[in-house]
């Protein structure tokens, strides 16, 4: 057992766990933030991608006590209030989503590629989006509503790139 | 209006989702929970001599090792099959007894032999591996054809040659005089590769049996709650009816692989009471590729005769159906009347045989997966034509366009009779949005680049809305396919609608109240969907088959009727007007032609009220209706797909994908695109990426998503969709369905495109890199392709 | 997973000391196939040694000709630094199609070394530089380094520090990848180097990565895809499995040989 200790969705959390616990089930056993999903074994999937210091990981493939210290970020903490981010607006929009569960993955992930492309200045076209979602796999929508989901989000997020973390 | 039927409204359900706040099944945590794993049978075919549980239950926090022969004990019942079949020589069907845990042989791996329970998940997996078996292998038979072959292993005893049944639809005879003097024949041996549906929500169980009230709940993973109690309480003898409820909560997609109730939640249910402990189960991916319903897996040898004029004359198929070790729920009806009866696709065929046989092997079983029947029928017919075309020197179109049925109804010669259809005008559609014209220039331009590129279509038509209760009935089906709702109207006004139908990705709590917003002319707010939780929905078939629209919304209109029915009888009664002359438009109740009128919420606080009601009428605006189908309906479609293959590596790029549906009436385009782009990506994951691969011994080797391919956005394009609708008559809104259609029609239009490219058809699904390099490799020179 | 002790020391020195003290000890870097692997109960290491929190462990330089990585640099790190980008583009385009962007926001060149999984990336880019091996005890060349499938020359309680990678006039790397993991079921890394040319195949090889002698000799001669027209190599040693025949993976190393090429800058 070890104390880990870490902001998660801004606010700060203690807790004593095994060594073998992972950040997906320190999250939604410990923490009860039942939003970031496992998916696989493998890590693959991707719907437990969350935020840590600001980058997109899988949780499902770290483990929580070498995270003491960080700022972690799930689907929970990405609204402001009532407030959707606005790649939450954007799913919502465009149909990006039908059974939902591997949605929280694919809106990390969708905010952490538009904040690298808009930081680095790169366009993030289609065919980027496509590349970009190798680690997250959906079996409901085809990827088209989420890929037009995201091309209008990152629309929305010009110069708010960093707002989300 | 705007958010009525045909309007592009944004999903009422998604904001939980999106913010992380869905519930689904293993985000249930009760008090008293414990934690299920289960010990599996480790190789294809074994005769369990012991089971050692003495090294598990000597772990701190192992609660509890049970295995079958003490749930035999108990009087748990083993799974049933929900639809017999009747072989061709009027014997019923033999398949082997499933018990939810293994009693004595062990028939596949992962076939459960014991139920581990344990303070934590962790814990609990880590007993179940240390629980010892002692176990005999026996000889085992894994492919459809070798299992078929004369000195098999048996799979099970009283089952001989593992052959369950041997099933013919339609007239061999005139198939066979037919064939004799047609024109042109042809050929072909396809294999339908067997599938994994992979819903991205693992299935997981919640089972808590509360002593003091002798009752017990389930939450899980399910497409049709109510099934699952009906099975659970009539024939696993878990707990009568009334003592035992089951909730669906928020489902990660089903696909039909949660159709089916599977052994672990009923262990679950059983292990809660031994226990006295709440017990949660839930499968980690390596698990639900073992276990899960696998999907497709015939193999089936195809003949199609043609005059001299292209028009068939006839249609035959041989099919080994594989049904996996055990029968699982509509394991029987898959290959049978989801299949045989869609040979006619969307031809006027005057002469068709189908002949199924299916066959027990020891791998996990087979079941419907989204399309169920009607994907493999439609790849036979559909590689057929592209065929037959090809070497008749005919355009593939045009082939498909002199042998399209053009007048409604049409009675097929394999028991359908389909209602309406425009397929002339979708194909006109579809090759007008695909730019076939100038395709030719593609070609040439891509092969200045080296690359091969190719076209291919596939036609279809398909059963939905599932079924008419009196018709699957006389054909073997255990149950009715009807569907329930009723419609509550409140005292303030707003509307709640509860619905035998499940949603998991599909958007009825938008869709169903569009429905109802469009009819009573009220906002869409106002209206709640309520489903998924046999506590508050008295009883429902639940969603497959593409049957929620034609048939579960059918149900709401028919509950409706009644609704407006009472309504305008109370508004005749308040107005003083005659019951002829009260008509309901934008959320009032009026008297048609004056200014008299009532509001929805005026309706629900009069009927409540109940101060001033017609003489003898009832309080209260709640009605309740059973909606059974007249008919299948028949969906259909016009799918072009174009592909540019590199021969030095044998990569496919999909470049276009076009697909044009008549769905009947439209609900929710938004949402009826979803389902198409996410059944046209299923079916290009057949087509090119997925297989479920056994070794020889029958070890599972796509066991995880490093071995088994699931398309990933890069695989796919963005598609190019239209409708042609031609409204079902058959149904009061005109739907026909849209669930399954993508993964139905586009694996052939698939694969005719690659074949068309590389020049070559000898090319089986899935059309690996390896296999179109293969392929490429048998042709001498591929660029002769040009 | 099984029960671990997790440290994470502050110092090369320490880490080695926890090594030494553990009955069966492994180093923890970024993760990304130790965790999936003891997830599956394929390893059940009773420490973990995280080396990401030794100082410097992460660090990227370049001297005397020669790019340095530390070993916890992470693929995401590699691939967007303007050394690496200027120096060797090569080797940054190649970190940059490692797995997804999760994976490359946390496995690191060290862990992937290390580990010398028959699929991974890093290792072709390893041998065709001909880089060094740095660990806390010696200098060790790629050619010694790498001994067959998920075997290499580190000793007990020896910890890659750091990767040093020559700059060399021109390198390219393909890939192609398994379509269902994604990791590399051919990986060609070619490059002109003060050595000569240097080709290096990664997920094709039944013993790992391994150098292409007959690609080497095609391309000193003229380094251009079309040199490789008339090479073919052999299937003997290749893996085969359901996503690739021994046949298939030889075919596509000069496949992917003549698309390094054609990239190399």
């Amino acid at each position: 057992m070890s104390n880990v200790s870490m902001t998660v969705n801004g606010k700060a959390v203690s807790h004593e766990v095994p060594d073998n616990t992972l950040l997906a089930d320190f999250l939604r056993e410990d923490l009860r933030l039942t939003g970031t999903h496992v998916g696989c074994d493998t890590s693959q999937c991707g719907a437990c991608v969350v935020h840590v210091d600001g980058r997109a990981v899988k949780s499902c493939t770290v483990l929580a006590v070498s995270l003491d210290g960080a700022s972690v970020t799930t689907i929970e903490g990405i609204a402001n209030g009532k407030d959707l981010h606005p790649m939450q607006t954007a799913f919502n929009e465009h149909h990006g989503l039908q059974c939902g569960f591997c949605t929280p993955g694919m809106i990390m992930s969708g905010i952490d590629m538009v904040n690298r492309y808009q930081s680095d200045g790169r366009e993030l076209t289609e065919d980027a989006i496509r590349n970009e979602l190798e680690g997250n796999i959906c079996r409901c929508t085809g990827y088209h509503n989420i890929v037009k989901a995201i091309e209008d989000a990152a629309g929305s997020m010009t110069g708010m790139a960093k707002a989300a973390e | 209006m705007s958010e009525g039927i045909g309007a592009r409204v944004a999903r009422k359900e998604d904001r939980r989702f999106i913010t992380g706040k869905g519930k689904y099944t293993d985000d249930v945590r009760v008090d008293n929970q414990a934690y299920a794993a289960f010990v599996r049978c480790p190789v294809a075919h074994a005769k369990i001599n012991g089971v050692d549980a003495s090294g598990a239950l000597a772990m701190e926090g192992v609660i509890a090792v049970h295995t079958g022969p003490e749930m035999k004990e108990d009087g748990i019942g083993d799974l049933i099959t929900g639809w017999a079949i009747t072989s061709k020589d009027g014997n019923p069907m033999q398949c082997g007894a499933w018990n939810p845990m293994v009693t004595t042989y062990g028939r596949y791996v992962g076939d459960a032999v014991a139920i581990v329970v344990a303070e934590t998940q962790e814990l609990a997996r880590r007993a179940a591996e240390a629980v010892e078996l002692d176990y005999e292998e026996l000889p085992a038979s894994i492919g459809v054809e070798d299992a078929f072959a004369d000195g098999a292993a048996q799979v099970h005893e009283n089952v001989p040659g593992n052959l369950i049944y041997d099933w013919e639809i339609g007239d061999e005879a005139k198939v066979a005089e037919a064939l004799a003097s047609a024109h042109h024949v042809t050929e072909l041996k396809m294999v339908n590769n067997r599938l994994s549906p992979n819903a991205m929500e693992p299935r997981s169980a919640v089972a808590i049996f509360d002593e003091a009230e002798d009752h017990y709940t389930l939450y899980t993973t399910s497409q049709n709650p109510h099934v699952a109690r009906l099975v659970l309480s009539a024939f696993y003898n878990v707990a009568p009816e009334h003592k035992l409820r089951v909730i669906a909560p928020d489902v990660g997609g089903g696909f039909g692989s949660k159709i089916y109730i599977y052994p672990e939640e009923i262990t679950c249910l059983w292990a809660s009471m031994k226990t006295g402990r709440s017990v949660k189960w839930t499968s980690d991916r390596s698990e639900a590729f073992m276990t899960d319903a696998h999907g497709r897996d015939h193999v089936t040898k195809a003949t199609m005769g043609f005059d001299a004029g292209g028009r068939i004359v006839a249609f035959k198929t041989d099919t080994l159906a594989n049904i996996g070790a055990y029968v699982s729920l509509f394991a029987t009806v898959t290959p049978t009347y989801l299949h045989g009866t869609l040979l006619s696709g969307c031809y006027d065929m005057p002469a068709i045989y189908g002949n199924v046989k299916a066959i027990h092997t020891n791998t996990a079983p087979v079941d419907a997966y989204r399309g169920a029947g009607r994907p493999e029928a439609t790849y036979s017919i559909e590689r057929m034509m592209e065929t037959a075309a090809r070497e008749m020197g005919m355009d593939p179109a045009e082939l498909r366009r002199k042998n399209f049925i053009t007048e409604f109804p049409y009675q097929t010669q394999v028991i359908l009779q389909y209602d309406s259809g425009d397929y002339h005008k979708t194909l006109d559609m579809a090759q007008e949005a695909a730019d076939v014209a100038g395709f030719a220039a593609r070609k040439a331009e891509a092969a200045s680049r080296g690359k091969l590129r190719g076209l291919g279509y596939s036609t279809f038509v398909e059963a939905c809305g599932i079924a008419p209760s009196a018709a699957v009935g006389s054909l073997g089906s255990a149950v009715g396919l009807w569907e329930s709702a009723e419609v509550r109207v409140n005292p303030v006004g707003s509307v709640e609608i509860l619905t035998g139908s499940h949603s998991h990705g599909q958007g009825h709590e938008t869709t169903f109240a569009q429905v109802v917003a469009d009819r009573l002319g009220i906002p869409l707010d106002n209206v709640s969907v309520v489903h998924g939780d046999t506590d508050k929905v008295q009883f429902g078939m639940g969603t497959y088959g593409s049957r929620s629209g034609p048939v579960g919304m059918s149900a709401i209109v028919k509950a409706l009727d009644k609704v407006e029915a009472k309504a305008k009888k109370i508004a005749a009664h308040t107005l003083e007007a005659s019951e002829d002359d009260i008509v309901i438009e934008n959320g009032e109740v009026k008297v048609a032609g004056t200014d008299k009128s009532m509001a929805w919420h005026e309706i629900g606080l009069a009927a409540y009220i109940a101060h001033n009601l017609p003489e003898g009428m009832e309080p209260g605006l709640k009605e309740a209706a059973f909606y059974d189908p007249l008919n299948f309906s028949f969906p259909a479609g016009a799918l072009i797909c174009e592909v540019e293959v590199d021969p030095e590596t044998g990569v496919t790029d999909i470049i276009n994908f076009t697909a044009v549906d008549d769905f009947g009436t439209i609900i929710n385009p938004m949402i009826v695109e979803g389902q198409v782009h996410g059944g046209v990506t299923q079916g290009i994951g057949q087509a090119l990426l997925e297989q479920v691969v056994y070794d020889e011994s029958g070890q599972l080797i796509t066991g995880s998503y490093m071995d088994y391919c699931m398309p990933r956005a890069d695989d796919v394009p963005s598609y190019n969709l239209d409708h042609n609708a031609t409204p079902s008559p058959l149904n009061p809104l005109g739907l026909k369905g849209c669930g399954e259609a993508g993964a139905i029609g586009s694996p052939p239009a698939v694969i005719n495109a690659i074949t068309d490219a590389i020049g070559t058809n000898e090319l089986q699904m899935p059309a690996t890199p390896l296999a179109v390099w293969t392929a490429l490799q048998s042709v001498k020179t591929p660029m002769a392709a040009e | 997973m099984y029960q671990t002790k997790y440290h994470k020391p502050g110092s090369v020195e320490d880490a080695v000391a926890a090594l030494g003290v553990a009955e069966e000890g492994k180093i923890l870097s970024g993760g990304q196939t130790l965790l999936p692997t003891m997830k599956q109960h394929l390893a059940a290491p009773t420490d973990l040694v995280d080396v990401r929190g030794i100082d410097g462990m992460d660090a990227i330089s370049v001297s005397d000709g020669a790019v340095t990585i530390g070993a916890a640099a992470r693929h995401a790190d590699v691939a967007a630094n303007a050394d690496v980008q200027t120096h060797i583009p090569a080797l940054a385009a190649l970190a940059g199609g490692i797995g997804d962007p999760a994976v490359r926001a946390m496995g690191t060149i060290g862990g992937s070394v290390a580990n010398n999984d028959p699929a991974a990336d890093y290792p072709s880019a390893v041998l065709a530089l001909n880089a060094t091996v740095v660990t806390n005890k010696r200098e060790i060349a790629a050619e010694d380094f790498f001994q067959g499938m998920f075997a290499t020359a580190l000793e007990d309680a020896e910890i890659v520090t750091a990767l040093r990678f020559p700059v060399p006039t021109k390198a390219g790397y393909a890939k192609f990848p398994n379509p269902a993991s994604r990791y590399a079921m051919v990986g060609v890394f070619a490059a002109q180097t003060d050595g000569g040319v240097r080709v290096a195949v990664t997920g094709a090889g039944e013993d790992g990565v391994f150098r292409a002698e007959a690609l080497e000799g095609a391309l000193g001669a003229s380094f251009s895809s079309d040199a490789l027209d008339a090479v073919s190599i052999g299937s003997d040693g290749m893996l085969a499995d359901i996503h690739g025949t021994a046949e298939y993976r030889a075919h596509l190393v000069t496949v992917m040989a003549k698309r390094a090429v054609d990239n190399a800058v």
